[in-house]
């Protein structure tokens, strides 16, 4: 097995229903990596996101986390998910703690650290995006772009091994937008391993080491950046890519 | 109005108040743990707890407390359960307020939203520290409104506990004009008996509503 691998997906396959979502998919994620995940509204690029934290039973296939399997509904499950950051689009920050509280939680709660060290880290972090004048407020009293920062700050304050950003910035408005992905940006500089999705193709191409297209339920292109935005190999991507551009 | 009068009989409304209050307090409790066992089961949807509990609440809210007093205390003796007026009483408004406490608390588990829930799982936490640390305390502010509401509630529906012969706030204003024809001292006596019980009651959950809006929760 390879060290460097984080998370292996082999064969995925996820129904709704009738509707098949997720066709078979397989996807490696080695450690350090950044993929950005695009794909058309509704092709299941969240409902992957979700598979690989086993907030949804699958139908086929498997994923690993360090060759460790993510089930659905399993008790091993609590374990691993402290391994797996996830993000999601409307923060999901708890509205009845402080942002601070919101930030120890996990490590105190779940990781049993001891407080005093949870609370310098978290404090650190909540600095090093600009939010440590905001600790001791309520989430219903920050900026959709702080509230933001905060939940990327709780996921990452238990020092998990993947992170999972499922269209952070959909729900901001725009001016908010750069404060959160330059936080990403920052992340992925210093080496975080992250899957992104992402409607924002120049910080796609800006953060990505790894560009996959999902559509129909499958991966329809995988490329570096520079290969995926300028020079794409199938018609699918280039038409994707098409309806970001403006021409008159 | 007759000054004498209250001054003799108003040691008789303190006694009957205090088996109210007593008896109010008891069903109360009751009726929050049987509310919140309910709610839990129908949240969780446990099997066949869930249809139970479910039944139990629809049973409990569509019928008149003085029918289910009158079904515990003239009903189950003739199956050879014979119950005192008091524990009638306390089963009785336990009975009812189970009903409606359940409603209460289960509208303020399901206000948490799905993506509180989700973010808790993905931050590892498992179903019990979910529920304690993210699931009840946002429901119990959505809940506490209407389960300060059903106390207020509750304590009225003691009103209706001297049909079981429980000497309570009722019966003794019953009483008094059934023996002295002094209807207006007597009910007077009885309103502001109720007001004592009650309004300061009413006053404190008014005042915690406004404490936890300010704090924003
Ligand atoms: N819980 C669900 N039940 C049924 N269908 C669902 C559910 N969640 C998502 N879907 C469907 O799965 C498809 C993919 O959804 P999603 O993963 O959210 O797409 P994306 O994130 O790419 O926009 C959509 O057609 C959506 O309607
Ligand atoms: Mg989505």
């Amino acid at each position: 097995m390879n060290e460097d691998i984080v998370i292996e997906v082999k064969g995925l396959k996820k129904v709704f229903g009738e509707n098949v979502i997720i066709n078979g998919i397989d996807l490696t994620v080695r450690k350090g990596e950044t993929v950005v995940l695009i794909g058309p509204s509704g092709c299941g690029k969240s409902t992957l996101l979700r598979c690989l934290n086993g907030l949804e039973p699958i139908q086929g296939g498997s994923v690993f986390l360090h060759g460790e399997p993510v089930e659905y509904g399993k008790r091993s499950l609590n374990k691993i998910r402290q391994k797996i950051g996830m993000v999601f689009q409307d923060y999901g920050l708890f509205p009845h703690m402080t942002v601070l509280d919101n930030v120890m939680l996990a490590p105190l709660k779940v990781q049993k650290r001891p407080k005093d060290e949870v609370k310098t880290e978290a404090m650190a972090l909540l600095e090093r995006v600009g939010l440590g004048d905001k600790a001791k407020s309520y989430p219903s009293q920050l900026s959709g772009g702080q509230q933001q920062r905060a939940a990327i700050v709780r996921s990452l304050v238990v020092n998990p091994d993947i992170m999972l950003l499922d269209e952070i910035t959909a729900a901001l408005d725009p001016e908010m937008v750069h404060e959160v992905l330059n936080v990403v940006l920052d992340l992925a500089k210093n080496g975080s391993t992250m899957i992104i999705v992402t409607h924002e193709m120049a910080f796609a191409e800006a953060v990505a080491d790894r560009v996959i297209l999902m559509d129909g339920g499958v991966i329809v292109e995988e490329n570096p950046p520079q290969k995926f935005f300028h020079d794409a190999d199938t018609e699918r991507a280039k038409k994707f890519l098409s309806t970001f551009s403006y021409s008159k | 109005m007759d000054r004498s009068f209250i001054n003799k009989y108003y040691p008789l409304y303190i006694e009957s108040a205090v088996l109210t209050v007593t008896i109010g307090c008891m069903g109360i409790i009751l009726s929050v743990i049987i509310g919140m066992l309910c709610a839990l089961c129908r949240y969780y949807k446990i099997p066949i707890l869930n249809a139970i509990a479910a039944a139990y609440t629809e049973l409990s809210r569509n019928t008149p407390l003085i029918v289910q007093l009158f079904f515990l205390f003239f009903g189950l003796p003739k199956a050879g359960i014979v119950l005192s007026p008091e524990v009638c009483g306390t089963v009785g408004l336990a009975f009812l307020g189970g009903g409606y406490m359940s409603e209460s608390f289960l509208s303020g588990l399901v206000s948490v939203k799905k993506t509180h829930l989700e973010a808790a799982a993905s931050l590892g936490l498992n179903e019990l520290q979910t529920m304690t640390n993210v699931v009840f305390p946002q429901a119990a502010s959505v809940s506490a409104p209407a389960v300060c509401a059903n106390v207020i509630f509750l304590l009225k529906e003691t009103s209706v506990f001297s049909a079981v012969s429980l000497a309570d706030l009722m019966y003794t204003a019953k009483d008094l004009i059934g023996m002295y024809y002094s209807t207006t001292e007597a009910l007077t006596m009885l309103v502001i008996a109720y007001l004592i019980m009650i309004l300061p009651v009413s006053i404190v959950f008014t005042l915690l509503e406004r404490r936890m809006h300010r704090a924003g929760i």
